[in-house]
């Protein structure tokens, strides 16, 4: 979603309305921005302790993990780069079997990104913090020169609890385990594209940026060990993905091409476009390896939580090809799927 | 969706396959000529559903594939030696010259453009009207119209800083070129359904008769392709050689007149150098005197090169349908698309490409 403002959430009044040189230089410029915006949007007694670092206390194992967000454009049909960078991160954490708790915010602004933009973004921030559960509590701001950045890049780290009942491991995987995907493949990817390329399709393209994190809870909640394998397909997409899990657990994953969820306008922009949906980014989908006797509950459980419709059971992991991801087409006929081999897309997150 | 999923679709596909093994007696080596049709064969894995008499292979139909060396070379000396901005499709930036490709000469500074219509490249010159901008012409006779627009279009607009480094090649000279090889075993061809959507039928009368070769105008979706393939054996099997039209519902005989008007109006045909297959007579188009200020090639003064180097790619005996991608011995090892020896690993249509990205299964 794009959050365009409203009466909830004014822009505050300010004395700029660019991002100048001098709001990076840690003085007066520096804290008017932090106050006013930044403090403003994504407030909580962590963050409101205004150390140079956070304190906080978390129990048991942990997951820690990092993402860089440098998207072009910044602002895509579907959302914007600050919920991309929220929900990049939470996602990753579910991906270990963590409950996201705690984020930090690391911001490059490029001189002259309007101060309305920059608002928009940091609404965006705190609706995708609140919806995933997270806080961002600490956080850095950097200016560079125009023309040394693309308005604004966004790198957010964080830090989570790992579910007591989750086994997340390759080395978990087996044969006869089903592979699941949590909803239509190729919409990140094709929402940036036809901005960038200036394409408009019947329906447009929406990007599937969304945190995934309280479905891989209810998941684990329910099936524990019998979750096997978590992985979001980014950049590289649902092929180069699978080819990873195939080649760490040294399994074969076989795909049933009719069983690929891809929306329509997706579809179609693919075929005009000529890209496989395979390899295309997402940013709001996982691929679950699941145990064979819980794939179809598991299954029904994805399809009947928001953040999961779409859902379908793609393929299977076999023992035939170890190590390689095999297709069966449309048609019938059988092929390799290997790792995307160089750039698809480049900045697409 | 619509007029595609038709063409997918896994009954007719069986039905084709059915009539195929049963109407085959014999071995047979039919040609694709076009790099599209090489990925649709290879991605719906049609090559392992056809009987095993039906022997396809992968013709030189890859325009990026069959540019010579010396005009990458050339390229990237007008955009990091002469200052212009010189625009390209994305497929041609990976393709190794020489000494570097145009990728590698844009991270040294080259100001090396990405563009998906060659109209962008002159509005690029509109913009920048204190740089000369060169667009990269690479193609067959399908992108021939668009680039010759171009030119006509600059030309209206006054755009004289625009220019066009052509490198077009002609379908039809390289398929006599390829049955004028003593070692030939091409039994038939399915001809390019796009080339024929602009240049028409009539051009490929003279090689069926000449050679005795039934030629198939053919799509690039499956049942097109299945359908092509049956179009052919049955020929074949009944022992006759005529020109077909499989793809009747985007190729008219006569081609594309407009198109046609437009290419004559800025181009000449001309001898031209194919990668891994040397020089064809009359197999190319070069810009006409009448549109000479347009032509790089005249406005930077370069001259005829002719360079190859031997890194012991074998492009030429894959565009030639004498080998198979995965019968090259740096196939997915020396060469790959990340690191391609040859032009045929990088393409988008390139064979070599086509057999990598979607490997057949027990191939490798």
């Amino acid at each position: 979603m794009s959050y365009r403002f409203s009466m909830d959430c004014p822009l505050p009044k300010l004395d700029f309305d660019v991002i100048t040189l001098g709001h990076g230089s840690g003085g007066i410029l520096t804290h008017r921005l932090l106050d006013k915006l930044i403090f403003e949007a994504l407030r909580n007694p962590i963050l409101e302790q205004e150390h140079d670092g956070a304190f906080f206390q978390l129990p048991g194992e942990l997951a820690f993990t990092t993402d860089s967000f440098v998207v072009h454009p910044v602002f895509f049909p579907g959302g914007n780069i600050g919920e991309l960078a929220v929900n990049g991160t939470v996602n990753d954490l579910a991906m270990c079997g963590a409950i996201p708790r705690y984020l930090s915010l690391g911001l490059i602004l490029e001189e002259g990104l309007p101060v309305a933009e920059l608002w928009e973004i940091l609404q965006a921030i705190k609706h995708a913090c609140a919806e995933a559960h997270v806080q961002v509590v600490t956080g850095d701001t950097k200016v560079v020169d125009k023309g040394k950045g693309d308005k604004i890049f966004i790198n957010t780290t964080g830090v989570g609890t790992v579910h007591p009942k989750a086994r997340i491991h390759s080395s978990h995987i087996r044969s006869g385990d089903q592979i699941l995907v949590s909803g239509p493949i190729a919409a990140h990817g094709m929402a940036i594209l036809s901005v960038r390329e200036g394409l408009s399709f019947e329906s447009p393209i929406l990007s599937d940026t969304q945190s995934v994190n309280h479905l891989v809870v209810r998941l684990l909640d329910a099936f524990g060990d019998k979750i096997r394998f978590l992985r979001d397909p980014t950049r590289g997409g649902v092929a180069t993905v699978l080819n990873e899990i195939s080649q760490k657990s040294g399994a074969g994953i076989r795909l049933q091409e009719r069983d690929l969820p891809v929306g329509e306008a997706v579809e179609g922009a693919c075929e005009l476009l000529g890209l496989d949906p395979l390899y295309v980014a997402n940013e709001g989908i996982f691929i679950a390896v699941v145990a064979p006797d819980i794939a179809d509950t598991a299954l029904a459980m994805m399809q009947g939580d928001p953040k999961g419709q779409g859902a379908a059971r793609i393929g299977e992991v076999v023992d035939t090809h170890p190590g390689q991801v095999v297709i069966k087409s449309l048609i019938g006929g059988s092929r390799v799927v290997h790792m995307l081999p160089g750039e698809q897309l480049p900045r697409i997150c | 969706m619509k007029y595609l999923s038709e063409f997918r679709d896994p009954e007719l596909v069986n039905g084709y396959l059915e009539a195929l093994h049963r109407m085959v007696t014999r071995p047979w080596t039919i040609m694709e000529i076009c790099g599209g049709q090489t990925h649709g064969l290879v991605k719906h894995g049609i090559l392992d559903l056809l009987p095993k008499e039906i022997n396809m292979v992968h013709g030189p139909g890859c325009p990026v594939c069959v540019t010579p060396l010396g005009l990458i070379d050339e390229a990237i000396h007008l955009a990091a030696d002469k200052g212009a901005i010189l625009c390209s499709f994305g497929d041609m930036l990976r393709v190794p010259g020489t000494q570097q490709s145009l990728l590698e000469a844009k991270a040294q500074g080259a100001d090396v453009r990405i563009v998906y219509s060659p109209l962008e490249a002159v509005q690029l010159a509109r913009k920048h009207p204190d740089r000369e901008v060169v667009f990269f012409a690479v193609g067959f006779e399908t992108t021939a119209p668009a680039n010759a627009l171009s030119v006509v279009h600059a030309h209206a607009l006054g755009a004289t800083n625009y220019s066009v480094l052509a490198s077009h090649v002609l379908v039809p000279p390289a398929m006599e070129a390829i049955l004028s090889d003593p070692e030939t075993t091409i039994d038939a061809f399915l001809a390019a359904g796009h080339v024929c959507t602009i240049m028409g039928m009539e051009e490929y009368e003279p090689i069926v008769e000449t050679f005795h070769v039934p030629i198939v105008v053919t799509g690039f979706e499956p049942v097109d392709l299945l359908q092509g393939i049956t179009m052919a054996v049955r020929q074949l099997e009944a022992g006759v050689a005529r020109l077909e039209n499989q793809y009747a519902r985007v190729v008219q005989r006569e081609g594309n007149l407009r198109a046609q008007d437009t290419i004559q109006q800025v181009f000449d045909v001309s001898d031209r150098e194919w990668r891994g297959i040397g020089t064809i007579p009359a197999s190319g188009y070069a810009v006409n005197p009448a549109y000479a200020a347009y032509d790089a090639r005249k406005k930077f003064h370069l001259a005829a090169t002719t360079a190859e180097t031997d890194n012991g790619c074998m492009a030429g005996s894959i565009l030639k349908g004498k080998m198979k991608p995965h019968q090259c011995p740096y196939f997915g090892k020396e060469c790959t698309p990340e690191k391609p020896m040859g032009a045929p690993m990088v393409s988008s249509e390139g064979a070599c490409a086509a057999y990598y990205h979607y490997a057949r299964v027990g191939m490798e």
